[in-house]
């Protein structure tokens, strides 16, 4: 019983900098710190993780922590299907409880397009072997019994693609697992220590500019999601990115009546029930650039009003918080990864407001990259020399607001 | 908490009558190569800092319009109708943006 109340350091963190690392991993989010624990199994060890804030304190701590693999292309479709299988494995392989229910994941159609378009997804799901299907009114509300499937609403309920081992994760316990992993491997933790510039010379980085001093390294990996750009700068590498603001917010906890998560583009809202029993919902990213990370009211209004036309049951919950985070937009909603320019400067980028389901895939992809010299067949389709050329992976329709 | 845009012909708006037409770009020109193309058509500067941008008085008048904003506070410095805005001659909208 006492144990249950003893603190437990899961990790130290590092004072100083050493001069030198084999890689230097710039950003302590989901990405990052997965790139670390796959590195480690690689027998690489000697890394550090700088971060600004405290680990976790970009986005891997502010999303709504939907797990999915039914995107549109094939090469998404299998990209996020292998970091969902990760995903499955991954409590056991950190040892440590990530609180994944593969409760099923529902995007409700409300037009003739919108299950024009989900049935070509579901298609695409399967041939690559992902459980998704396309479903009639009826059986939505056999998944979801709580919810308001009438034609008397702004956007009656048409039919929903259906993703069954889609689902919801701890993301914190994602977060702090990864971390301990990597901490227990040698891996340096570094909070608060903001990488301030790199040195470039020739295709190579030769310092990474921090408060607490300059460090050389072999590779240097920008794993900073929303602030992707800046770093990049840095390096004189240029994005197609643009950082915008993404809202989310939770009510106070009430009793079970929501199984599966709910997603609708056209109402511009998500929501899931928490294993504490807190409804999660969220909405789009807002049009306009910024790294402002604050509310809207507006993010409010029509959140509540959407969310109470499917679940009017919620008219009286209490919201016990709101926050926002930043989301590194890419021009075909894929992620930007692997090499630059820059012989020993790779990229992490492009996240959008869907990257957390990637974080294995990311970290295993980019160590082997690291590790062996050689980019996986996974990820060569999300090469940032992808947007000189004009070969585009559009995900729009599949990933815009359906995180 | 959302801000307030002053469009040039209609006066102090909420940001959400505007469409954000993205930050300000430099079109290539003579005959530029599919490389340079592609650059201008999807890479950005992304700044942390001030920024001029494009936005459109959607909900209003409709106008086209110049503001320069700071993304890191959302601080709008000015905004203007392009003939007026302070400092060298701007470049048409950038497509993607407004697109949205
Ligand atoms: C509200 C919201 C909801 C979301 N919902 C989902 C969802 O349901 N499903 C999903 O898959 N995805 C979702 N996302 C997207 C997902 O959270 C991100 O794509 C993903 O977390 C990005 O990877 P990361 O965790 O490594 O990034 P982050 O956690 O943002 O890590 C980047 C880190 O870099 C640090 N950093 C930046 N610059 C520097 C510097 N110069 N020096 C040192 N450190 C620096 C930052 O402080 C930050 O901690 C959501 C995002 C938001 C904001
Ligand atoms: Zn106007």
């Amino acid at each position: 019983m006492r144990d249950l109340f003893r603190k437990r350091r899961m990790w130290k963190f590092s004072s100083e900098l050493k001069k030198r690392y084999d890689v230097v991993i710039v950003g302590g989010g989901a990405h990052g710190l997965a790139t670390a624990h796959y590195l480690a199994k690689h027998g690489v060890t000697d890394v550090a993780i700088l971060e600004k804030g405290y680990i976790g304190s970009g986005a891997a701590g502010r999303n709504t922590t939907i797990l999915r693999s039914n995107y549109k292309t094939p090469e998404g479709a299998r990209f996020y299907d292998a970091s969902v299988k990760l995903y499955e494995g991954l409590a056991t392989e950190l040892d440590f409880n990530l609180l994944f229910s593969q409760c099923g994941h529902l995007t409700l159609a409300h037009t003739d397009r919108a299950m024009f378009v989900m049935a070509n997804r579901a298609e695409v799901n399967r041939l690559e072997g992902i459980d998704s299907r396309l479903i009639g009114p009826d059986e939505v509300q056999e998944l979801a019994p709580s919810m308001y499937v009438g034609s008397d609403t702004t956007y009656p309920i048409m039919g929903a693609l259906y993703h069954p081992p889609g689902g919801i994760i701890r993301h914190d316990a994602v977060v702090w697992g990864f971390a301990r992993s990597a901490w227990e491997a040698g891996v340096e933790l570094h909070p608060y220590t903001e990488v301030t510039g790199l040195r470039r010379e020739g295709d190579r980085i030769t310092g990474v500019e921090t408060a607490q001093g300059t460090v050389e390294a072999g590779t240097i990996l920008n794993c900073t999601a929303g602030w992707s750009s800046l770093l990049c700068d840095m390096a004189g590498v240029q994005l197609p990115i643009t950082t915008h603001i993404l809202q989310a917010c939770v009510t106070e906890p009430v009793k079970r009546f929501l199984d599966v998560v709910v997603v609708s583009s056209q109402m511009h809202v998500y929501i899931s029930q928490s294993d504490r029993g807190e409804f999660v919902m969220g909405s789009e990213i807002e049009p306009w650039t910024t790294y402002r990370m604050q509310n809207t009211l507006n993010f409010l209004q029509d959140l509540t009003r959407h969310t109470l036309e499917l679940f009017p049951q919620l008219e009286r919950a209490r919201l016990l918080r709101a926050w926002a985070g930043l989301c590194d937009l890419s021009p075909d909603y894929s992620p930007i990864l692997g090499r630059t320019e820059v012989e020993n400067f790779h990229v992490s980028a492009g996240w959008g407001t869907y990257g957390f389901k990637a974080a294995p895939i990311v970290g295993k992809t980019l160590a082997e990259l690291v590790a062996t010299g050689r980019t996986p067949d996974l990820i060569a389709p999300f090469a940032l020399e992808r947007f000189y050329e004009d070969r585009l992976v559009s995900e729009l329709a599949a990933a815009a607001v359906s995180h | 908490m959302s801000y307030v845009l002053t469009c040039p012909n209609c006066g102090p708006r909420e940001v959400t009558d505007f469409g954000f037409g993205g930050e300000v770009t430099t079109r290539p020109s003579g005959h530029p190569s599919p490389r340079e193309l592609n650059t201008y058509i999807y890479f950005r500067r992304n700044v942390a800092g001030p920024q001029r941008e494009w936005w459109v008085h959607r909900s209003g008048c409709g106008a086209w319009f110049l503001a320069e904003r700071d993304t890191r506070t959302n601080e709008v410095k000015w905004t203007a109708l392009p003939e007026d805005a302070p400092g060298a001659a701007t470049p048409d909208p950038v497509s993607s943006g407004e697109a949205r």
